[in-house]
């Protein structure tokens, strides 16, 4: 029997809000800022077409987790939001237990809208917070301050009984020491989940000619290893042990939707910019939306998607994404299913090296793991068991 | 067509440096006479190769015919042997001057001689050839002509008080030129009567004619029907053409004692003829063949692998079609574990390899890894064998060797005294040893006695680099000597690397060694794991870098949106891993060989 076949995994529908109040130049998500007042009803209307011409694609699922992201999400009317969770309980039946993540900026003005989430639907909120340090919330362009995040985060755990929020490390001339200190402080305020993110020098991004012209000045690999490490450590004696490379949860607390993404298991993405995964009679599709927010617009409406690219995935590529995904999280992969997605196994010579230099580990059910060593170098594990 | 009477014939060769205006002499010779039309001369008629004019090089002898009306009234036939000027191509050099009586020595007024110059007008004088100096590219501001005739005169030690002063490029006193060749330049002698003795000077391929030979006619006569014999291969052939260079090919019915000219005889290959071999008639042979043939023989060796192992049998193909033309190096079959398959390929010197190896890419479009060049050594196994070592990879146990000898090379180098200390200690670090310092002026000649495997590698560039490019040089091989050499191999992760072994002197070992270590330490990538370069001889580590392992390479952040582009960035570096070589558990990238293996500079 293998673990997690993709319709075990959960079947999750993932809508993108594509608008910022201002772009964070390390961000290279699709997000866009607009001088006039979005026409919410307008997307809500575009939306719900995606939503139901998705919906006669994926007939039989019922969905398990629901993720608004953005862009931010935050932005949003709560009436804009219960429109969208209702078009997605039109067209699919939801798990009673179906977790409906909402990501948020830590304002004061967002939370003020947290009981109407709430109300329209929304059980879990993940905040960007990013940093509890008012100098560097500039440097990343934040609009918002530490002490102002932290009360978002108050008011979040008031209103919801699961909350997450984000930081990102190893910044410019960050000490381990003090990383510490401020992760030590993250997780006083933190309730079940934290997702902490190495920066990394995304392509198009302003930090990205900063960094090419010298004037953003990264870790070196041997800090960025050294900030890693610490960061396990405190958050294992916290009770928050990673569970994915990025992301540390209470045992129970993991986010349902984001490991259906790395369980590889189906889900469909809705609005600008949004990909998707389904497996269909054909194999398994990987769909792609329209990335500009009024282009796409116009696309629903009139074609009633906003799909621009949908190809089926070869039994090599199959197997390259579940092994990319799947190898990043804690639990591993049933090397079963690799070979059943991907048409060979995977090989043998190559699993017992990593395994001599203690970069995997087998775990119960012959699943090959990363371990915590492997973990920091798992892109380079990863191109070595799929080669 | 008649042949000219003998006393009216002068075969003449020019000596002169690359650059020194040789080539551009020749036109203006052919030019002058009335040869090819104003609208037919290109630059460099003789050069017909690209890379022979590019390069400024002559790598074919070629021969143009001229008839001249001299001033006393008579008409001479000059014929021109343009030679190979390099020493890689000695032998061919000492060939075609064997077929001439006479040399111009060319000589920039503005550089005076250079190395090439006087291992080049050496030969002609062993050869026994009139020599007259000719001062070129005196139109220049820079032209010294009367310092550069005594240096002449103090290096060369020949009369240069009747030096003609000319400009090749304006075409000044050119005619002077040519009245010197008629009044100073011997005629030729020969016996018609005598049965035909004749000097295979040349040959090449052409697709229209099949293998076309260059000859000098000493005694006898040659003509249309004849059979002749090649008498140091044995082969015979029915001729089938003669004919003389205007420079066009013209066909005649004979060709008599002291000319110069072509056959064809449905020769099937240019390895058919030998440089040197005398050709007389079947039926009345000579009993006294010319003297000095010799058989070329390979001197620098080297592999030559596509860098697409698709691309092999091109590469099959193209090193048979130069060697259709080019009889004097040699391929075989090689595989090695780091590159793949490839041929281990002989070379006169590394000019020669060098021009082989840029028509392969040029002509052939291929894209080519060559290993470092290495020499032949002569291995004395204690069973009393002696064999020839071509390639590092073939060494024959250590245990079983007796002795090994190397080639070495009898070097000049001339250079503006400047350079001279730099020059010296980068001889005495390559082994040498000094036979000769003296002045010329501001200029410093030194001859050194160097083995030839210190030479291959990267000598030349050091010393260009060393004298900013003013330094020439030029060398010959003298002899074999015994030397304390040892084969040096180089391992990663403990595997050793066949392509990058080689055979060093003791005393050398440990700097090439380390020198090797630390490229490939920033050549090959990081793995999952540290990974020892290590340089050994025998089972001994002589040097050893590490490259570690990798400390952090993960991607922060993953979600729904970003699998294709990752996938897309997992396929490129699936792709690229399928183009490196492995070894044991380590990923070499083909671009770590090439640049491991290119000469330093």
């Amino acid at each position: 029997m293998i673990d997690h076949p993709t319709r075990d995994a959960g079947f999750g529908v993932y809508l993108h809000w594509p608008f910022c109040l201002a772009k964070c130049p390390y961000c290279d998500f699709n997000s866009h800022v607009r001088a006039k007042p979005v026409d919410e009803a307008r997307f809500v209307a575009a939306f719900r077409r995606e939503i139901a011409a998705s919906a006669a694609l994926t007939p039989g699922r019922t969905v398990t987790s629901i993720f608004l992201g953005g862009g931010t999400p935050s932005l949003m009317q709560p009436q804009t939001v219960a429109a969208l969770i209702d078009a997605v309980a039109a067209a699919w039946p939801v798990a009673p237990d179906a977790e409906v993540t909402l990501e948020a900026n830590p304002t004061s003005v967002e939370a003020e809208r947290f009981r109407g989430y709430r109300a329209a639907g929304v059980n879990r909120v993940s905040l960007g917070v990013q940093a509890l340090n008012d100098a560097d919330l500039r440097r990343l362009g934040r609009l918002h301050t530490a002490q102002e995040a932290l009360a978002a985060v108050a008011v979040a755990a008031a209103h919801f009984e699961r909350t997450s929020f984000d930081l990102i490390y190893a910044r410019p001339g960050q000490t381990s020491a003090a990383w510490a200190a401020e992760l030590r402080e993250a997780i006083a305020h933190a309730a079940e989940h934290l997702s902490l993110y190495q920066l990394t020098i995304e392509p198009d991004t302003w930090f990205e000619r900063l960094y090419k012209a010298g004037k953003l000045v990264l870790p070196t690999p041997e800090e960025a290893r050294a900030l890693y490490d610490v960061t396990q450590e405190i958050c294992e004696a916290a009770g928050l042990p990673a569970y994915e490379i990025s992301n540390h949860a209470r045992p129970g607390a993991e986010s349902r939707h984001n490991l259906l993404y790395w369980r590889y298991g189906e889900y469909v993405g809705l609005g600008p910019g949004a990909h998707g995964r389904i497996v269909t009679a054909q194999g398994r599709i990987a769909t792609a939306t329209e990335k500009h927010p009024e282009t796409w617009l116009e696309l629903v409406e009139r074609n009633g998607h906003g799909v621009v690219t949908q190809e089926v995935l070869t039994a090599e590529e199959e197997g390259d994404e579940f092994l990319l995904m799947g190898l990043r999280l804690r639990e591993g992969v049933d090397p079963r299913r690799y070979e059943a997605l991907a048409g060979r196994p995977l090989d043998e010579r190559r699993i017992a090296d990593l395994l001599g230099e203690g970069l995997i580990t087998r775990r119960i059910g012959a699943r090959l793991a990363v371990t915590p060593v492997g973990f920091p170098v798992l892109d380079a594990v990863v191109a070595d068991l799929a080669a | 067509m008649p042949s000219k009477p003998i006393e009216h014939i002068r075969n003449f060769s020019i000596v002169a440096h690359i650059d020194h205006g040789k080539s551009t002499l020749a036109d203006r010779l052919i030019q002058k006479t009335g040869a090819l039309a104003e609208r037919e001369m290109v630059e460099q008629v003789l050069d017909s190769m690209d890379i022979e004019r590019e390069r400024g090089i002559t790598i074919k002898a070629q021969t143009v015919r001229l008839e001249y009306p001299a001033r006393d009234g008579k008409t001479y036939i000059l014929n021109l042997m343009d030679t190979p000027g390099h020493v890689d191509f000695a032998y061919e050099v000492s060939r075609s001057l064997a077929a001439c009586e006479g040399s111009l020595l060319v000589v920039d007024a503005s550089q005076g001689v250079e190395a090439q110059t006087l291992a080049n007008v050496y030969q002609a004088i062993e050869a026994n050839h009139e020599i007259v100096p000719v001062l070129n590219k005196i139109d220049l501001p820079a032209a010294e002509p009367e310092r550069v005739k005594e240096q002449i005169e103090e290096v060369i030690g020949i009369d240069a008080s009747g030096a003609i002063p000319i400009s090749a490029k304006t075409g000044l006193n050119i005619e002077e030129v040519l009245e010197a060749i008629v009044t100073r330049l011997p005629p030729p002698q020969g016996d018609e009567e005598a049965p035909l003795k004749a000097l295979l000077v040349d040959s090449w391929y052409d697709a229209y004619l099949g293998v076309v030979v260059l000859v000098r006619v000493v005694d006898g006569v040659l003509k249309k029907g004849m059979q002749i014999r090649m008498m140091g291969t044995g082969a015979t052939y029915g001729i089938d053409r003669i004919g003389v260079f205007r420079p066009k090919m013209t066909d005649v019915e004979r060709l008599g004692p002291g000319e110069v000219g072509f056959l064809t005889a449905s020769i099937k290959e240019v390895a058919d003829t030998r440089v040197g071999d005398t050709i007389t008639e079947e039926r009345r042979p000579t009993a006294h063949p010319l003297p000095g043939f010799k058989p070329v023989q390979p001197v620098v060796f080297c592999g030559l692998f596509p860098v697409d192992a698709a691309d092999f049998e091109n590469l099959r193909a193209a090193l048979g079609k130069l060697r259709l033309n080019d009889a004097s190096f040699s391929y075989e079959m090689e595989t090695s574990a780091a590159l793949g398959f490839g041929f281990r390929c002989g070379f006169l010197g590394l000019l020669h390899l060098e021009i082989i190896q840029e028509r392969l890419e040029r002509e052939f479009n291929l894209d080519l890894i060559a290993t470092a060049p290495s020499v032949v050594y002569r291995i004395a196994l204690k069973s009393g064998e002696v064999k020839e070592l071509h390639n590092p990879a073939d060494m024959p146990d250590v245990m079983k060797i007796e002795s090994i000898e190397e080639p070495w090379i009898r070097a000049t180098i001339l250079t503006p005294d400047d350079y001279l200390g730099g020059i010296l200690k980068l001889c005495q670090d390559r082994r040498g040893e000094q036979v000769d310092l003296n002045y010329v002026g501001k200029r410093a000649m030194v001859v050194y006695d160097l083995p030839l495997n210190e030479v291959v590698f990267d000598f030349y560039d050091r010393l260009k680099s060393i004298s900013k490019g003013y330094a020439s040089f030029d060398y010959h091989l003298t002899d074999y000597r015994e030397g304390d050499l040892v084969k040096m191999q180089i391992l990663v992760n403990g595997e050793p690397v066949d392509a990058l072994s080689m055979l060093v002197h003791r005393s050398r070992a440990e700097a090439r060694g380390r020198a090797m270590c630390e490229k490939l330490k920033d050549l090959i990538p990081q793995h999952l794991f540290q990974i020892p370069i290590q340089a050994a001889i025998g089972g001994k580590i002589i040097a050893r870098e590490t490259i570690r392992a990798l400390r952090k390479d993960v991607t922060a952040k993953c979600y729904g949106g970003d699998i294709t582009r990752k996938r897309k960035l997992l396929e490129k570096q699936k792709e690229g891993k399928k183009r490196m070589r492995q070894f044991g558990k380590v990923e070499i990238p083909q671009e770590a060989f090439i640049q491991a293996l290119k000469m330093e500079s």
